[in-house]
């Protein structure tokens, strides 16, 4: 059994915080931990602390005036007059005290899990804190402050000159992370996520396919609302081992996003936890196909964080770490101590029961498959 | 928006001695379909790929003296009465325009002067954006009476609910008093917003096609 692997934790994640009523909180973390912790998933030799990004790590994508601005936010007690053209003091992304130091603690635990897999300590490792893939280069967006996917890209371009594979499978289109690479074609963006007609960002559209000699190099998958776990898988399971396979990646990268739950209060996928089994087996399986096990895992969206988000990426470090898990009641112990503070109920057992069947199922299951072959168009496709 | 806004300001353009070979390589070199025919900056016509076409021999036949059809000016085939449109026009008036006389393009005359010149694909492309996502954000439809006053109440609830929108377009509606205006709103969080529509009475149309949520 490898455990070659590292999990990037620690309880000062939750210092990202805007504010009670904000659907984004790190508090999930502290429930998955507990989880994959009774679980007995975890040893003390996995878990590894974050540190801090550098300004000049951070630089390597955001505009150091924009990480300036967000440090002396972050140390004021008034809104400073800039904040809005920064993204800031919106809705989305409040401004909080030390909002620099805990969002920079991310990007920085991801850059962590980089340097542990690409200096061959670990063959994966997993950020459960990184994944926020809608920040820009000068402005915040859709909760997000510092792009730690973004950031870790270039920091794998740059110090190791990396071909990267970066496979999004949050909700939401990864706009900051696509928009980053757009026209490079040592990164390949792939990204499955709710259709933007209704949900935010709007885009992902097929169309957006890379730019320059960056062009092929941007996928887009975007699924019709109300899609189930077997078209969810199958679009995936069609379409990653082909681009994978043409596109001879170097590392993975995988934002893995858990909000296409049905459960999500924010998006309209009616995915269960299956597919949170089946998404990471998939990458784990190519990440030693293709890039001598390199493979690094980092969170996303996840806003019923009572509900889905623990026992989702409780599947994602079993995973990793070869340590199978088969349907089965939640620990009694789990259930005990964080019930009390959920107001919705807990589910019982590690993968939901089948949901009803959506009643257009056959209609967006042949939508979905219509788009999985616009999606391949101009791809770096290998066929089998 | 103006067409001075959206128009091509570099053209590129012949004149009535430029030879049909001439222009079928600029047509070609600059994969364009339209060239205006310029003397001393008035317009006087305009060539099309088509015109080109109609002008050269079949492919299928081979004649001797083909090649003099190239040596021949483009006054000689050049359309004379221009549909034009002003720099001062809006989009949606060259689009109707182009529409409505089955065009490609219309180049853009101030003063008789040529200016400037927009095509369908430049159009086309306007509208993408004025209907597109230029900003990341989330689509709020909502279906209202068609009366006085009503996208102010609406666009007042966005204002009590602190988020900014970046676009609106009023749809007609599928029943006739009804108008649907769907907004562009610059969050990833709509649902306390939209609680708020709600609350005050306003239809929010949400992606319901495919089923209910859960």
């Amino acid at each position: 059994m490898s455990r070659n692997s590292r999990l990037i934790y620690s309880p000062d994640y939750t210092h990202y915080y805007f504010h009670d009523e904000h659907p984004f909180n790190q508090r999930r973390l502290l429930l998955t931990h507990d989880l994959m912790s009774m679980y007995g998933l975890l040893s003390a030799s996995d878990i590894i602390p974050p540190r801090p990004a550098t300004d000049e790590e951070l630089a390597l994508v955001h505009d150091p005036r924009y990480i300036q601005f967000v440090r002396e936010q972050g140390h004021s007690e008034v809104e400073l007059p800039l904040a809005a053209s920064y993204g800031l003091a919106t809705e989305d992304v409040p401004c909080f005290a030390n909002m620099h130091e805990s969002a920079s603690l991310i990007a920085g635990g991801t850059l962590h899990a980089v340097e542990a897999v690409m200096s061959g300590e670990a063959e994966h490792a997993f950020n459960p804190a990184g994944g926020l893939h809608h920040a820009f280069r000068g402005r915040a967006s859709g909760f997000c402050i510092y792009n730690d996917c973004s950031v870790a890209i270039a920091y794998l371009r740059k110090k190791w000159n990396a071909r990267v594979l970066y496979i999004d499978t949050d909700a939401h289109h990864g706009d900051g992370v696509q928009w980053a690479f757009y026209d490079d074609p040592q990164v390949l963006t792939v990204s499955f996520h709710e259709t933007g007609k209704y949900l935010f960002p709007g885009t992902g559209n097929l169309t957006e396919r890379g730019d320059g000699s960056g062009y092929g190099y941007s996928v887009n998958v975007p699924l019709d609302a109300f899609t189930e776990d077997d078209s969810f898988l199958h679009l995936y399971q069609e379409l990653v081992p082909k681009l994978a396979r043409g596109f001879k990646p170097d590392v993975i990268l995988t934002q893995n996003g858990c909000d296409a739950h049905a459960y999500d209060p924010l998006t309209h996928l009616s995915c269960s936890t299956k597919i949170y089994q089946a998404i990471p087996r998939l990458a784990h399986q190519l990440a030693h196909e293709l890039c001598d096990g390199r493979w690094i895992a980092v969170g996303g969206g996840g806003y019923d964080i009572w509900r889905v988000v623990p026992r989702a990426w409780t599947l994602l470090w079993s995973e990793m770490t070869d340590q199978p898990m088969t349907d089965g009641p939640l620990p009694q112990a789990w259930l005990e101590r964080w019930q009390p503070h959920s107001e919705l109920v807990l589910p019982k057992r590690l993968l939901d029961e089948p949901f009803p069947a959506i009643p257009r199922r056959a209609e967006i299951t042949q939508k979905n498959r219509l788009t999985l072959e616009r999606a391949m168009l101009n791809a770096p496709i290998q066929a089998d | 928006m103006r067409i001075e806004d959206i128009m091509r300001k570099k053209v590129i353009t012949a004149s009535p001695a430029t030879t049909i070979g001439e222009a079928l390589l600029l047509l070609r070199a600059n994969r364009i379909r339209h060239l205006p025919v310029v003397e001393q900056d008035q317009l006087v016509g305009l060539i099309s790929d088509r015109d080109l076409r109609e002008a050269l021999p079949s492919r299928l036949l081979t004649h001797e003296d083909d090649n003099t059809v190239l040596h021949k000016p483009v006054a000689a085939i050049m359309r004379r009465e221009v549909i034009t449109g002003h720099p001062l026009d809006f989009i949606e008036d060259a689009a109707a325009q182009v529409y409505e006389h089955k065009i490609g393009s219309l180049p853009i005359v101030d003063g008789g002067r040529l200016v400037g010149m927009i095509t369908e694909t430049d159009l086309f492309s306007s509208l993408i954006e004025l209907f597109g996502v230029n900003k990341p954000s989330s689509h709020i439809e909502v279906e209202v009476e068609d009366r006085v006053g009503v996208l102010a109440e609406v666009s007042q609830v966005f204002r009590d609910a602190q988020v900014n929108i970046c676009s609106v377009l009023v749809y007609p509606g599928k029943n006739p008093p009804f108008k649907n205006l769907v907004f562009r709103a610059q969050t990833i969080d709509p649902r306390p917003l939209i609680q708020m529509l709600t609350e005050k009475g306003f239809t929010v149309v949400w992606p319901t096609e495919g089923g209910t949520l859960l």
